[in-house]
């Protein structure tokens, strides 16, 4: 920027002022994909940090019964904006954000395709953020504060018609979403043209590394499943503002329609989360094995595999609606075929672990709590794609704990992986070793403390979303245990931070490749130029740096 | 950069097709679903008419656009202004007649978005694909005016196609529209 636009540098003290606010500038005009993803995971993680406040809040008041910590409207606002918040504000620009800042540096691209669409694509989704946490203040027409949407997060018609919530939160809701979504398709558009058409000398599909593969994927499906949740946007403001009747049962529309809608986005949803948490670890794990991942081919056809599955397992969220025997089996059925794909990628990572020299630094220490969670997450999974026991536990604790273990356990340990792990790529600095392990060991012992409890809650039928309960259920023990559990958990991010903020500063520095991995974006420096890389290497296999660094004995001949 | 951009549109484009097939594919469906269950009228059999001469002047459209599209890589930028013009005509012809229809249909029948039913799910369909048609003729006429200024040169033969492709779908689009709305919900 400085060397396009030299600016006149006067002596004296409103130099830093002035120096910040270019720098601010910077950051708000750029098209650089780096930038872009930086803010992606930061704002991701901003958000993080509020929708983990409301998570904590809603567990104080249920620590115990009958307490009254929050008002009960109140409680029925954390939890629709905490759900809200985390899918579409945590894990989607998080997801899409490294997608964002490490696809064109491991294909060995310039840029993403459409530069200024990326631009475009963030802040609208950073608008979509602020309007749905504006409805905090703004939801009754700025006359009265806390009118924060209480629809839930998947906002079930017919609560979400005028006559049930009359005001405007559900409207900041509805169009939040709306635009958050019509930015991630703009990034997906992105990644898709980006990963196709502009890989660098010798990166064929077959070598690119699996997080490209899984961004590949994730940017497809949301191709297919992000313009449904728009359309089904569009239909309800249709019906709240117009007085159309999609979702108006009286006047012979119908609630489950918006189910269906919903859920055809709203599972996939899962995956187009969940598949980047596989690409990270497929990248971590070999390298702290110090093996070559094992049967590369299997887990890119488990990826597109699970792409295509997903599409068709929606309605496994709707078997208390009364689907009938035929479509019920068909979704019980894909849900468990899903199972499979997703269990050759844990043969396949712990296959890379097999006989490998394990070396635990903070990125692999998430990824094997990863594994062991994420087996969890699957197993309770199978065990509610079964529809009877599905029509025993739909709705209950036992599900907010399989879905928490899903993208929390999971997806978020993974995305703590990432973060220890490519840190020093984009910012020169490393992390610190010792607050990692403090970080990475309070979190498993919060996470399950809270976690594990709570399946036993679904288990003695606590239903989700109930903002009370009486003293006689058996539920108080397993509900403190659940709300101890949280304080750790704060703990544990809050070491995170000051982790990340002290790092930035004093962080012992990283050079190119402080982990001797083999992927082309730690060919360049850290933190990378703006245009990536002086000379493009050329990729002669999966692991193109090994072969920089072996040329005596490339991988090339053994793949 | 460069060297990859023509492909780098093709493959934006085609993904934004992919897209707004999947948008569109969901009002289809509401429609499809819809059909017969209005609890009152005026039902689709009364009032709806086949709009024989927007569909023939929308999907001649098509043809008039890939030619211009051709022109223009041909050289003749003159030629390809021309039928991006008569595209524009068409195109217009086309929302002129959505226009007197829903004026018809709100003015003399009664039928608006909160009627019933089939109010609900005809206009935002038909209006959805009517909106897109007025993105498609911003973007033509926009061409037309550069060809006009000759600002429009051979080298945006690329740019014009991808205007084309997206203009292609839209017609696309509205095949399914008249099946379902004109062929199979009547």
């Amino acid at each position: 920027m400085s060397v396009l636009s030299p600016t006149v540098t006067r002596p004296g003290e409103a130099d830093v002022p002035r120096a910040i606010l270019d720098q601010l500038h910077d950051w708000v005009v750029t098209v650089d994909h780096k930038r872009l993803g930086i803010m992606y995971v930061a704002v991701g993680l901003v958000f993080f940090v509020i929708a983990g406040s409301e998570a904590a809040m809603m567990r104080v008041q249920l620590a115990w019964p009958g307490l009254h910590v929050v008002p009960p409207q109140t409680f029925n606002r954390l939890f629709t904006m905490h759900g809200t918040s985390m899918v579409f504000l945590v894990g989607i620009p998080i997801v899409f954000g490294f997608g964002n800042y490490l696809v064109p540096l491991m294909i060995g691209a310039r840029d993403l395709a459409f530069p200024r669409l990326n631009a475009f694509g963030f802040w609208i989704l950073a608008f979509g953020g602020l309007l749905l946490h504006f409805s905090v203040i703004g939801g009754d027409g700025l006359y009265g504060a806390g009118s924060a949407p209480a629809v839930g997060w998947f906002a079930y018609a017919p609560l979400t018609g005028r006559a049930f919530t009359p005001g405007n939160a559900t409207d900041y809701w509805n169009l939040a979403v709306f635009v958050t979504g019509i930015g991630t398709i703009a990034t997906a558009v992105n990644l898709v043209t980006t990963t196709l058409t502009m890989r660098g000398p010798g990166m064929t599909l077959g070598r690119m590394p699996i997080f490209v593969w899984v961004m590949l994927t994730v940017s497809g499906m949301t191709l297919l499943i992000l313009p449904p949740l728009s359309a089904a946007q569009i239909m309800l403001l249709l019906d709240r503002f117009l007085g159309a009747h999609f979702f108006d049962t009286q006047a012979g529309g119908s609630a489950v329609m918006w189910q269906h809608f919903f859920w055809f986005f709203g599972h996939p949803e899962v995956y187009i989360l969940m598949l980047p948490g596989f690409g990270f670890v497929s990248e971590i794990i070999p390298v702290f094995s110090r093996k070559v991942l094992f049967g590369y081919p299997m887990i890119v056809a488990a990826t597109v595999s699970i792409g295509v599955v997903g599409l068709s397992t929606w309605a496994h969220h709707m078997f208390v609606v009364g689907l009938g025997g035929p479509l019920n089996t068909f979704f019980a059925l894909s849900t468990m075929l899903i199972a499979v794909p997703t269990g050759i990628k844990i043969f396949n990572w712990l296959g890379t672990m097999y006989g490998g020299r394990l070396d635990f630094k903070t990125p692999m220490l998430f990824s094997c709590a990863f594994l062991l969670q994420f087996l969890c997450a699957g197993l309770t999974g199978v065990m509610l794609s079964v529809a009877p026991f599905d029509w025993q536990l739909s709705d209950s604790y036992f599900v907010v704990a399989h879905f928490h273990f899903v993208l929390f356990g999971s997806l978020l340990f993974t995305i703590f992986a990432a973060v220890y792990y490519w840190f020093p790529k984009v910012t020169g600095r490393m992390l610190s070793e010792r607050l990692g392990r403090w970080h990475f060991w309070l979190l498993v012992i919060g996470f399950n403390v809270t976690f594990v409890t709570m399946h036993v809650q679904g288990i003695l039928g606590m239903p989700r979303r109930i903002y009370t309960y009486q003293a006689d259920r058996g539920w108080e023990i397993w509900n403190l245990i659940t709300t101890l559990g949280v304080p750790v958990q704060a703990i544990a991010v809050l070491i995170f931070v000051v982790n990340v903020l002290v790092s930035l500063r004093r962080g012992a520095p990283a050079g190119d490749d402080p982990w001797n991995a083999w992927t082309l974006e730690w060919a360049t420096t850290s933190p990378p130029p703006p245009y990536n890389f002086e000379i493009v290497p050329v990729t002669t296999s999966r692991r193109p740096l090994w072969d920089l660094k072996n040329p005596d004995d490339p991988d090339g001949p053994h793949e | 950069m460069s060297e990859h951009a023509p492909l780098s549109g093709r493959v934006g484009i085609a993904s934004l097709i992919v897209a707004e097939t999947s948008l569109f594919g969901v009002f289809v469906v509401a429609y499809l679903f819809y059909i017969g269950k209005s609890l009152n009228g005026p039902y689709p059999k009364d009032v709806l008419d086949l709009p024989v001469l927007a569909t023939v002047c929308l999907l001649s459209s098509s043809i008039s656009a890939a030619l211009g599209a051709r022109a223009l890589r041909a050289g003749d930028v003159r030629r390809s202004g021309l039928w991006l013009l008569v595209t524009v005509l068409l195109g217009g012809i086309f929302l002129a007649a959505t226009a007197r229809e829903w004026h018809g249909l709100i003015y003399r029948h009664g039928l608006t978005i909160g009627t019933n039913l089939f109010g609900t799910t005809y206009y935002p369909l038909v209006g959805l694909h009517a909106s897109h048609v007025i993105i498609g003729l911003v973007m033509l006429s926009l061409c037309c005016v550069f060809a006009w200024r000759g600002a429009l040169r051979p080298v945006h033969g690329e740019r014009v196609e991808l205007v084309s492709w997206y203009w292609h779908f839209v017609d696309a689009v509205w095949v399914v529209v008249f099946t379902v709305v004109y062929v199979v919900g009547r």
